[in-house]
C-alpha cells in the first residue's frame, strides 16, 4: 500500500468545520484495458487551495480530474467531496474541461455557452431567465468577455474560447473548481487574466485544482501542487514539495533533458 | 387551402409536413451531435422489423409495421452501443456493419414475404423505397401523433438536449443524466426514422434527416433558429415533393429528397457568412485590404 500523502495546509487557523475536507481521493485507481492509468493515488484537501496538478505527458493528469468527477470509471478507490459522494455535491463543483473537448462549430453564442454554467442551478424544462443572463454577462465581464456576448463561439480566438470556458466555470458559483489545462494554448495576456482571476477565486475561500503542464510557472502560480506520475509522487504546499528530488521522482529521465536544455539556454543567453 | 387538390393528396400533404419538421428538427440535434450515419443505420434496421410486422399481422398494417420498425431500430441501436463499447471496432465500421447486416436481414424476409402468395400485391415493399399512394387518413393520423409527441418533447427538452449535445462531460459534472437525455435524442431519432419509412422509404430517410439540418445550420449560429430553419426546409420539401410526385406520378421519397437538395444547393450558394459566395467574396476583400496595408507600409499587429 501507498503511504497515504496528505496536503493539508499549515494549521494555523483552524476553522469549525474543520474535520470535513473538501476533497477526499482514497486509494484510487484507473486503467484504460490493462494499462493502469492513475495507480492507488490519495489525496485529501483539508483548506481551500490553488493546487496544481503537475507531471509529465500521459501521467494521468487529466484522467485524475475525470476520475473524481465520474467521468471515467474507478477499477478502485473512492472519491468525497466535502465528506459526500461527487453526485450529491453537483452544485459545490465547477468543471473548464479541455477546450479541445467541444466542437467550437456549435451553434451557438458565447453567452449561450456561459449561460450553461446555470443550468445546474435550474430544473428539468426551466429555461435560463432574466437573473441567469444578467448573471451570465457578469461572469463574462469577470473574464473580460463582455463584448463578445453575442459572437459566435467559432469566431474567438483559442485564448478567448478559453476564457468563455472559465467564465461559464464562474457561472456555476461553485466551490471547488476543476480546470483541465486551462493554459493550454493561450497567449500570454490570457494567461495573466487567467491567474488573477484564479487567485481571486482563492482570496474567496474557494478550491482549485488546476491540470498544469508548464514546470516553469508552476512553483509561481499554485500554492500547493500534487506531482503526479501515475502514482503520486508528492503533494503539499509548493515551498517544500516542489523541490528538486521530487520533480526528479516525478519526470525521471525526461527531466534531465529539460535541465540540459534550460542550460543550453542559459550560456546562450551569457553568451549573447 | 388545398381544396383543389384530390382527398388522397391532401392526407399525403398533411403527412409529409409534419414529417418534414419532425426529421428537420431531431436531424439538427443528429448532425450537430455527429450522428448523420447513425441515422442512416438506424433506417436500414429498421428494414427486418417491418417485415416480421407484416408476417405476424399476415398483411399491411401501419401500426404494427412502425412497431416493428421501431424494436428492430431499437435492436441496431444496442447493436451499435455494444459494439462501440466493447469491441475496438471504429465508429463507421460499426455502423455499416449494423446497416448491411439489418438490410441484408431484411431483404431476407422480403424474399420469404415475395415467395407467400398472399405477398404478390406487396404493400410492405413500400417501406423500402417509399409510397404516398397509399397512404390513407388512418396513417397520417400516426404521423401527426408521434410528430407532435415528438416536437413536445424537444420543446421541454431543449436546453438539455442543447447542453448535452454540445458538450456531454460537462453535463455530467453538473448532475444530468447526461446518457439518458442522450438516449431520448436516439430514441426521437429512431421515431422520426420509422415515421417517415412508409413515405419516404429506408433507403431515403437518412437524407431526411440531414439535408434540412445542414442546409439550415448555413444560415444561422443559433441553434433555435437552426431548429425553425430545418422545420421549413423539411416542410418545404415535404409539401412541393409530394405535389410534384402527385401530379406526375413519380415516388415520393426520391422528389422530396431532390427538393431537400434543391434547398441545401441554394443554402450553400447564397447563404451569408457560411455560402460559397459570401466567403469568396469575404477572401477578396480581405485580400484587398492586406494589399492596401501591404503598399502603405504598415506593420502587421
Amino acid at each position: 500500500m501507498q503511504s497515504s500523502l496528505s496536503s493539508a495546509v499549515t494549521t494555523k487557523a483552524p476553522k469549525l468545520a474543520s474535520r470535513i475536507s473538501i476533497l477526499d481521493v482514497h486509494d484510487v485507481t484507473v486503467a484504460y484495458h490493462r494499462k493502469p492509468v492513475l495507480w492507488d493515488v490519495d489525496l485529501t484537501l483539508t483548506e481551500p487551495c490553488l493546487l496544481g496538478i503537475i507531471g509529465p505527458n500521459g501521467a494521468g493528469k487529466s484522467t485524475l480530474i475525470k476520475a473524481i468527477l465520474g467521468l471515467v470509471p474507478l477499477v478502485s478507490g473512492s472519491v468525497q467531496v466535502f465528506g459526500q459522494s461527487v453526485a450529491s455535491q453537483r452544485k459545490s463543483i465547477g468543471y473548464v474541461p479541455q477546450r479541445e473537448s467541444v466542437d467550437w462549430d456549435f451553434p451557438v453564442s458565447v453567452l449561450d455557452v456561459v449561460l450553461m454554467g446555470t443550468y445546474g442551478s435550474l430544473g428539468w424544462f426551466q429555461r435560463p431567465g432574466a437573473t441567469e443572463k444578467a448573471w451570465a454577462r457578469q461572469c463574462l465581464d469577470m473574464v473580460g468577455l463582455s463584448d463578445f456576448a453575442d459572437r459566435q463561439i467559432g469566431q474567438l480566438s483559442g485564448g478567448q474560447q478559453q476564457r468563455t470556458f472559465l467564465a461559464r466555470a464562474l457561472a456555476q458559483q461553485a466551490d471547488v473548481y476543476f480546470m483541465d489545462e486551462p493554459f493550454a494554448g493561450v497567449d500570454a495576456a490570457t494567461e495573466q487574466a487567467i491567474i488573477v482571476l484564479l487567485r481571486k477565486l482563492r482570496e474567496q475561500g474557494k478550491t482549485v485544482l488546476v491540470v498544469h503542464h508548464d514546470l516553469r510557472t508552476a512553483p509561481i502560480y499554485f500554492d500547493q501542487v500534487a506531482m503526479l506520475n501515475v502514482r503520486l509522487v508528492a503533494a503539499g504546499p509548493t515551498a517544500s514539495t516542489f523541490t528538486d528530488e521530487n520533480l526528479h521522482k516525478t519526470y525521471g529521465g525526461r527531466l534531465a533533458i529539460l535541465d540540459r536544455l534550460s542550460q543550453a539556454v542559459e550560456s546562450q543567453t551569457r553568451t549573447r | 387551402m388545398f381544396d383543389w387538390l384530390p382527398y388522397n393528396t391532401q392526407v399525403v400533404l398533411v403527412g409529409v409536413t409534419l414529417l418534414g419538421v419532425c426529421s428537420g428538427v431531431i436531424g439538427c440535434f443528429a448532425v450537430l451531435g455527429r450522428r448523420a450515419l447513425v441515422g442512416d443505420a438506424l433506417s436500414h434496421a429498421t428494414l427486418p422489423g417491418v417485415g416480421i410486422a407484416y408476417l405476424l399481422a399476415g398483411g399491411k398494417h401501419f401500426a404494427f409495421m412502425l412497431l416493428g420498425g421501431f424494436v428492430s431500430g431499437l435492436l441496431g441501436i444496442g447493436v451499435l452501443s455494444i459494439l462501440k463499447r466493447f469491441t475496438r471496432i471504429r465508429e463507421d465500421a460499426a455502423i455499416a456493419i449494423v446497416l448491411s447486416t439489418f438490410y441484408g436481414g431484411g431483404i431476407v424476409i422480403a424474399t420469404v414475404i415475395q415467395a407467400q402468395a398472399s405477398g404478390g400485391q406487396a404493400g410492405w415493399d413500400t417501406f423500402i423505397f417509399g409510397q404516398s399512394v397509399g397512404m390513407i387518413w388512418d396513417d397520417a393520423q400516426w404521423i401527426m401523433a408521434l410528430g407532435l409527441v415528438t416536437l413536445v418533447i424537444v420543446a421541454l427538452l431543449f436546453k438539455e438536449f442543447k447542453l448535452v449535445a454540445f458538450d456531454p462531460a460537462f453535463a455530467h459534472v453538473q448532475g444530468w443524466p447526461a446518457r439518458a437525455i442522450d438516449f431520448t435524442m436516439m430514441l426521437l431519432l429512431l421515431v422520426a426514422v420509422v415515421t417517415g419509412l412508409p413515405a419516404v422509404g429506408v433507403l431515403l430517410m437518412a437524407a431526411m434527416l440531414i439535408i434540412p439540418a445542414s442546409a439550415a445550420r448555413l444560415w444561422t449560429y443559433r441553434l433555435s433558429r437552426m431548429l425553425f430553419l430545418a422545420a421549413a426546409i423539411g416542410a418545404g420539401s415535404g409539401i412541393a415533393g409530394a405535389l410534384l410526385s402527385s401530379s406526375v406520378a413519380l415516388p415520393l421519397g426520391p422528389c422530396i429528397i431532390l427538393f431537400a437538395a434543391l434547398f441545401f444547393l441554394t443554402s450553400l450558394m447564397f447563404a451569408p457568412e457560411r455560402g460559397l459566395l459570401a466567403r469568396a467574396f469575404q477572401r477578396r476583400r480581405d485580400r484587398i485590404a492586406l494589399l492596401a496595408d501591404l503598399r502603405a507600409g504598415k506593420e502587421p499587429i
